[in-house]
């Protein structure tokens, strides 16, 4: 790969034009330990800063969209697992939602709960991930990360004894949950949560304050809150950006309603922001999860499941709070046992579009980090 | 001639042995500051897990990618090997353990280990990548911006006292180390600093920045060469920890062990330190350790030395 | 606010706009897609954030739905246009909503619905060379044993 066309022989230092001053354009992934996934983007650079950024995406797209036109609608679980393979219980959560919704179904209060609990333990690991792979892309040479792998691995023991599977688990059901949660759950994730509170004290003193990661987070990647709307950002990146607004509190599905917990918010809508909203929320989970916990009623949450489902005519736009930003499902129904179409509106999609209007003029090590704490998948942004 | 062989042998030797030692070491600490246990299969503890992947590399296809400047890319790792090699020359590891005890040592150590940017940036040039060439630039401007600082520390100790042999400033340390002095104390940490940035270290990584470059410089070299790269680092990590041993920390002198054994207790123990910092701590971005050179750690190191010399006349 | 408010709004102040009836979605005209989204952009509605745009094939026509959320209102709408098969393009939102350029690129990509004066109209998941239009009901899965030619990747052959 030749650089640039500029030979030291051809050149004539009496004549000024002859130094030619080209930019760089770096191709930065589909493979690049920092692109999270299969991204490529590509950078034009002035020395180190970029010009402009130009994402490409699609490397990893598997066209879930029509696969779900070819699957009765209880088969199209599994394939939610892989959109957001970080949070897979929340995808199936939301997909089983609005199924439910569009089939009119009753969902008994102890599955409801169970899902609540699942869904914010999931939350939890994967903000914990998105800390962790910040960290790494800020250099911190992979002590942050197996920190938060290493307490991610608790959430995914847990789930493996829920559900038999460590990362696509394929646990909601349309209509209630696989498995009722195991004899010991209670306690083991009661002890979990007071492990964890003690380790997040720990990543406070570690990245949190830490002088170095304070200058490299702070004032880099500014996501301005009308830019942040504009752009239907979503999820913790909004919320940092200024924007009070969680699902979860504003059109509350499930039981959220009965559970106290606050939306933290960020001020500036910098990458630290972003960093801390995802911490705070990991404590508001933790809260969310003890309530549930106390408040769980008996009963069978686990349903015979129907080969096939029959929704009348019609269609349903159901959105839920992902760890990434809000999950949107649209199922257009032909009142057959397949969903005429289904579109997945996955967060990470809208949040990565912003990409380029926060990197413009920063320097190459902060396009690293801005992406970073967006926090994207690829699984979902490609489907 | 005989003498000047075999001690030419026992540098080549302890280099490679120490380079191994400390890949090996590196990660064992790595491991336990993460939660892990490291190398455990190859040899007790994993301690033969170099050698086997020393053997590895020796025997991996060299591969030349196509488009790089064939000579300046196969000259890159042998220019960042030999400079630390050659510095090994005037360290006193002992009381008689030192191969030529030279009336410049400190400047001559200093020089040898700037060479490596040499190295460094010819790798990043000759490899016709972009992230290398990125890498090239960063070391080129880090080293050299870092070389300030670091001679600047170590001119308070020649200052102290009088002399630029290695030999000499240790054994002007008999009766306490620099280290005590409230002025070198200061220039011990500037050195430290300084000499983490010069040898490419976290939190100073940033020619290499794995996480932005890929690789950095050496992205696009492969078996033996990648692995001279790797020698080189870690042999030029030992030279900065055992220059700070011997300007600051008394070099080999100690009781009742032999004088050897201090001095690489003492070294490995600030390669320890570094150690530790690297797998702790974020990495910095480039202009703001740049900045942090000029506009912190220099001067600094200015007003120390002037308030160092005051001292000194005063005293 | 409800639907039947809203589309009463949008009755007064476009008269003649409204498509057909529709129980879960405001169905509008093509021609008048900007100067309802100006509006329903503007304060007393304040539809700020273009949620999701995505498409539906109904085989004789497509079908384009936009969903628009409101947080002053907190009411997510549904707008829809539908567009003849021989007929796919129509203007762009994405000077009104910036969210609007990557998920009108992906509908372009994935349904061949153009999108006239966007600023980036090119294909977003599949590759550049590719063809066919994956989620159109009339799609024709690739041979994918053989092997692609030369010239670019050749779809649905």
């Amino acid at each position: 790969m030749p650089m640039t066309n500029f030979d030291i022989k051809n050149i004539d230092p009496e004549k000024e034009d002859n130094l030619s001053f080209e930019e760089l354009i770096v191709n930065m992934g589909p493979q690049h330990p920092s692109t999270h996934g299969v991204l490529y983007l590509e950078l034009t650079l002035d020395g180190e800063v970029v010009l402009d950024c130009r994402p490409h995406i699609g490397y990893l797209h598997r066209s879930c969209e029509k696969i779900a036109e070819n699957r009765t609608y209880v088969q199209f679980i599994p394939f939610t697992d892989r959109l957001d393979y970080l949070a897979s219980m929340n995808n199936n959560l939301g997909y089983v939602l609005t199924v439910e919704k569009l089939l009119n179904l009753q969902v008994n209060e102890r599955a409801q709960y169970i899902r609540v609990i699942i869904a914010e333990l999931n939350r939890v690991a994967s903000h914990l991930i998105s800390a962790g792979t910040l960290a790494q892309d800020l250099g911190a040479y992979a002590t942050p990360l197996f920190y938060c792998f290493r307490d991610r691995e608790k959430i995914v023991e847990l789930f493996d004894t829920l559900c038999g599977s460590r990362l696509t688990y394929n646990y909601m059901r349309i209509g209630g949950v696989k498995n009722d949660l195991p004899p010991g759950a209670d306690t083991s994730i009661k002890s979990f949560i007071k492990y964890e509170r003690e380790k997040l004290k720990e990543y406070d003193d570690l990245l949190t304050y830490n002088a170095i990661f304070l200058s490299r987070t702070k004032k880099v990647g500014i996501l301005k809150k009308e830019v942040a709307i504009n752009y239907s950002i979503t999820g913790p990146n909004l919320r940092a950006s200024g924007v009070p607004w969680d699902l979860r509190k504003e059109e509350p599905y499930l039981v959220y309603d009965r559970f106290n917990f606050d939306v933290p918010v960020g001020e500036a809508g910098d990458a630290w922001d972003r960093f801390k909203v995802r911490l705070e929320e990991i404590e508001q989970s933790f809260r969310i999860i003890e309530q549930a916990l106390g408040g769980i009623p008996e009963g069978n949450p686990t349903v015979k499941i129907n080969k096939v489902y029959k929704p009348a005519a019609g269609e349903v736009y159901l959105r839920t709070e992902n760890p990434k930003g809000e999950l949107g499902f649209y199922i257009v129904s032909d009142g057959t046992t397949k969903p005429y179409r289904n579109k997945i509106r996955s967060p990470s999609f809208s949040n990565l579009a912003v990409l380029p209007e926060l990197v413009r003029g920063v320097n190459i090590s902060d396009a690293v980090c801005v992406l970073g704490s967006l926090d994207i998948v690829m699984g979902e942004i490609d489907r | 001639m005989k003498t000047l062989i075999l001690q030419g042998l026992a540098v080549l030797g302890f280099v490679f042995f120490s380079a191994m030692f400390l890949v090996w070491w590196e990660r064992k600490v790595s491991a336990l500051i993460q939660n892990r246990v490291g190398p455990m299969v190859v040899g007790w503890h994993g301690t033969l897990q170099t050698v086997a992947d020393s053997v590895k590399l020796l025997l991996k296809e060299n591969i030349v990618p196509s488009g790089v400047d064939k000579l300046i890319w196969w000259l890159a790792p042998f220019f960042v090997v030999v400079p630390p090699v050659m510095a090994f020359v005037t360290l006193p590891f002992g009381k008689s353990m030192i191969v030529r005890d030279l009336n410049v040592g400190v400047l001559y150590v200093a020089s040898m280990t700037a060479i490596c940017v040499l190295g460094i940036f010819m790798a990043g040039w000759g490899s016709s990548n972009k992230y290398s060439l990125l890498g090239g630039m960063r070391a080129a401007a880090q080293i050299i911006s870092y070389e300030i600082p670091l001679l600047l520390s170590s001119v308070l100790v020649v200052m102290e006292t009088g002399t630029l042999s290695l030999q000499g400033i240790v054994e002007a340390q008999a009766h306490g180390w620099f280290i005590l002095k409230p002025h070198l104390a200061i220039a011990f940490l500037i050195y430290l600093i300084a000499a983490t940035a010069e040898v490419n270290r976290c939190p100073f990584d940033i020619p290499e920045a794995e996480s932005e470059l890929g690789a950095g410089y050496h992205t696009e070299y492969t078996g033996m060469k990648f692995a001279m790269f790797f020698v080189g680092e870690y042999t030029s990590f030992f030279i900065v920890a055992a220059m700070a041993t011997t300007l600051f920390l008394g070099g080999w002198q100690g009781p009742f062990l032999p004088s050897f054994v201090w001095f690489l207790i003492k070294t490995y123990g600030i390669i320890f330190v570094l150690m530790w910092v690297r797998w702790t701590l974020p990495r910095v971005r480039m202009d703001q350790m740049m900045s942090f050179a000029w506009k912190v750690l220099t001067p600094i190191s200015l007003a120390n030395l002037l308030i160092g010399g005051w001292f000194m006349v005063n005293a | 606010m409800d639907l039947q408010e809203l589309t009463k709004i949008l009755n007064e102040r476009f008269p003649g706009v409204l498509g057909e009836e529709n129980k879960t979605a405001v169905v509008i005209k093509k021609e008048s897609l900007l100067e309802v989204a100006r509006f329903l952009r503007e304060d007393d509605c304040a539809f700020e954030n273009l949620h999701c745009v995505t498409a539906v094939d109904r085989r004789d026509k497509m079908e384009l739905v936009y969903h628009l959320y409101s947080f002053k209102l907190k009411f997510m709408l549904t707008l829809k246009i539908y567009l003849a098969s021989d007929d796919l393009a129509v203007e762009t939102l994405s000077g009104i909503w910036k969210s609007a350029n990557w998920l009108e690129r992906e509908v372009y990509d994935l349904f061949g619905i153009k999108f006239l004066n966007h600023p980036d109209m090119r294909r977003i998941l599949n590759p550049e060379e590719w063809t066919d239009y994956p989620l159109r009901k009339d799609f024709d899965r690739p041979d994918f044993i053989r092997l692609p030619q030369t010239e670019g990747l050749k779809a649905g052959g």
